[in-house]
């Protein structure tokens, strides 16, 4: 069971591998499309890779509620318990 | 009058050279850029062929970590060189509507594809990444080059197999001639390294198996070639409209005169003995630039070394050019750099623009001993071309009967 530190750490590394975008801009109140500028298939890409990662299922229906980091992270954080 | 189409930017990642100074020295020294395959896979299937032509400089040395996961390989070759011919052109100002992509492929992003389809094996569909689609689709290319650039008049996407590239010379010149662009970066990228297409491409004997001597594998004309060598890579050139070029104070390497495709309508792989369909295209193509047999001085060959396909383009080259054949140096490039398939035309147009331009026909290895069926004066050590009004061909002809010329005129 990962912390939601650890999540945010993760979640920034698949960000970063996925846009470049440096781990330090992944934080949790930055919107995954107004401010880290990520579009549907790249959010796709994370999401996959998240689910991996966390052994996590995020279901399709579920993405579109994720609109910050910190949603991700309680979302990943609750699929988890 | 036709608008006259000139090329004045030149670019390309081949097997014998990153860039295009590169590849063009070496061409001229005349090195082969055919290696034994390294890679588990040669041994894990037991493939027949176990050698290829790999870029010299990988893509990853070129392009962003994000950039090489969003593109195919295929993908990404295409946009290394073209990003090289238009910083060659030093185009500052550009009216974006009227700039076109053509940029062709033989076989499009086979990688990504036959990775995605391992992945659905393997892990199930939730893991068949989102960006396969774009990755995978043939206009990948064409449409990363034109997102590149900001080329709004079109992007297309020629695929005619190995006279893919060379078609996409005849697409751009188009393009400019009916006036619907004022500029077109013109290509083709291949990238098809993988164990199914050489298994594929083995399957019907079309590869050289001299797996022991790799760099001597490549040898159009010798009467000991035994099938082609799979290269990789891409090539470029900025087709710029001549009014245009010459308003900004280009500097122009020479012009693209004229272009043709004909189909042999003969057999889907087999080339039609006689070369008719060739030698339709070699004559439409100089009638294409008003130039006649004797204006020719100096021919880029498709010459794949395949015991069945050098023959029949000497055959043709004769029937269109007459007795003047005899006094042609014909080049036989892939000798150096293996078969690089959709993106063979274009990088051999990039070398045969060179030679008109710097006046050099570039070198044809491991030709020791010449098949007395093919009598060409093939060039073996890079020759000095003319002085004057001279001017080039380069051919390529592909499976599906597809064969493409163009014509290069001096400046």
């Amino acid at each position: 069971m990962a912390s939601n530190e650890e999540i945010l750490a993760g979640l920034a590394e698949i960000i970063n591998e996925e846009t470049g975008l440096a781990t330090d801009a992944v934080e949790l109140d930055k919107s995954f499309t107004d401010d880290l500028d990520i579009d549907s298939i790249s959010m796709m890409t994370i999401v996959v890779n998240a689910e991996e990662k966390f052994g996590v299922r995020i279901p399709d229906e579920e993405v579109k509620n994720l609109s910050t980091v910190g949603d991700a992270v309680n979302f990943i954080s609750q699929a988890q318990a | 009058m036709a608008r006259k189409v000139v090329v004045t930017g030149l670019g390309a990642t081949t097997p014998i050279g990153g860039d295009v100074p590169t590849l063009w020295q070496n061409a001229l020294k005349g090195v082969s850029g055919v290696r034994r395959l390294t890679d588990d896979w040669v041994e894990q299937f037991d493939l027949p062929v176990k050698i290829a032509a790999r870029l010299t400089v990988p893509a990853e040395e070129v392009l962003s970590r994000v950039e090489m996961k969003r593109m195919d390989p295929s993908t990404q070759y295409g946009v290394i060189a073209a990003r090289e011919a238009w910083k060659d052109a030093g185009i500052e100002n550009v009216d974006h509507d009227r700039l076109a992509v053509a940029f062709a492929t033989g076989i499009g992003g086979v990688w990504t594809l036959l990775n995605g389809w391992d992945t659905l094996k393997e892990k199930g569909p939730r893991r068949v990444l989102p960006m396969t689609v774009p990755m995978l689709m043939p206009n990948g290319v064409a449409a990363a080059v034109s997102l590149d650039l900001g080329a709004r008049a079109g992007a297309h996407t020629p695929v005619s197999a190995c006279a893919s590239g060379t078609e996409a010379m005849s697409v751009g010149q188009e393009l400019i001639r009916s006036g619907k662009a004022d500029v077109v970066m013109v290509g083709g990228a291949e990238a098809a390294i993988h164990p199914m297409p050489i298994a594929a491409f083995a399957s019907m004997q079309a590869l050289s198996k001299r797996n022991d001597d790799p760099e001597a594998a490549s040898r159009p004309y010798d009467i000991d070639r035994d099938g082609f060598v799979m290269g990789e890579g891409a090539g470029a050139l900025v087709l710029e409209a001549e009014e245009h070029a010459l308003a900004r104070g280009a500097r122009i390497y020479a012009e693209l005169a004229g272009t043709s495709v004909t189909a042999d309508a003969y057999h889907i792989t087999a080339p039609d003995p006689e070369g008719l369909g060739a030698t339709r295209a070699l004559k439409a193509a100089m009638f294409d630039a008003r130039v006649q047999p004797e204006d020719i001085v100096h021919v880029n060959a498709h010459a794949t070394s395949t015991p069945v396909g050098d023959k029949p383009e000497y055959t043709a080259l004769k029937a269109a050019l007459g007795s003047h054949v005899d006094n042609v140096g014909v080049s036989a490039t892939k000798s150096q750099m293996g078969h690089l398939l959709g993106a063979s035309g274009a990088v051999e147009a990039v070398l045969t623009v060179l030679a008109v331009h710097e006046r050099m026909a570039p070198a044809t290895i491991n030709l020791d001993n010449q098949d007395p069926e093919i009598p060409l004066d093939v060039v073996t050590t890079a020759r000095d071309l003319p002085e004057g009004d001279i001017v080039a061909l380069s051919n390529s002809f592909g499976f599906g009967g597809h064969n493409a010329v163009i014509v290069i005129r001096s400046r």
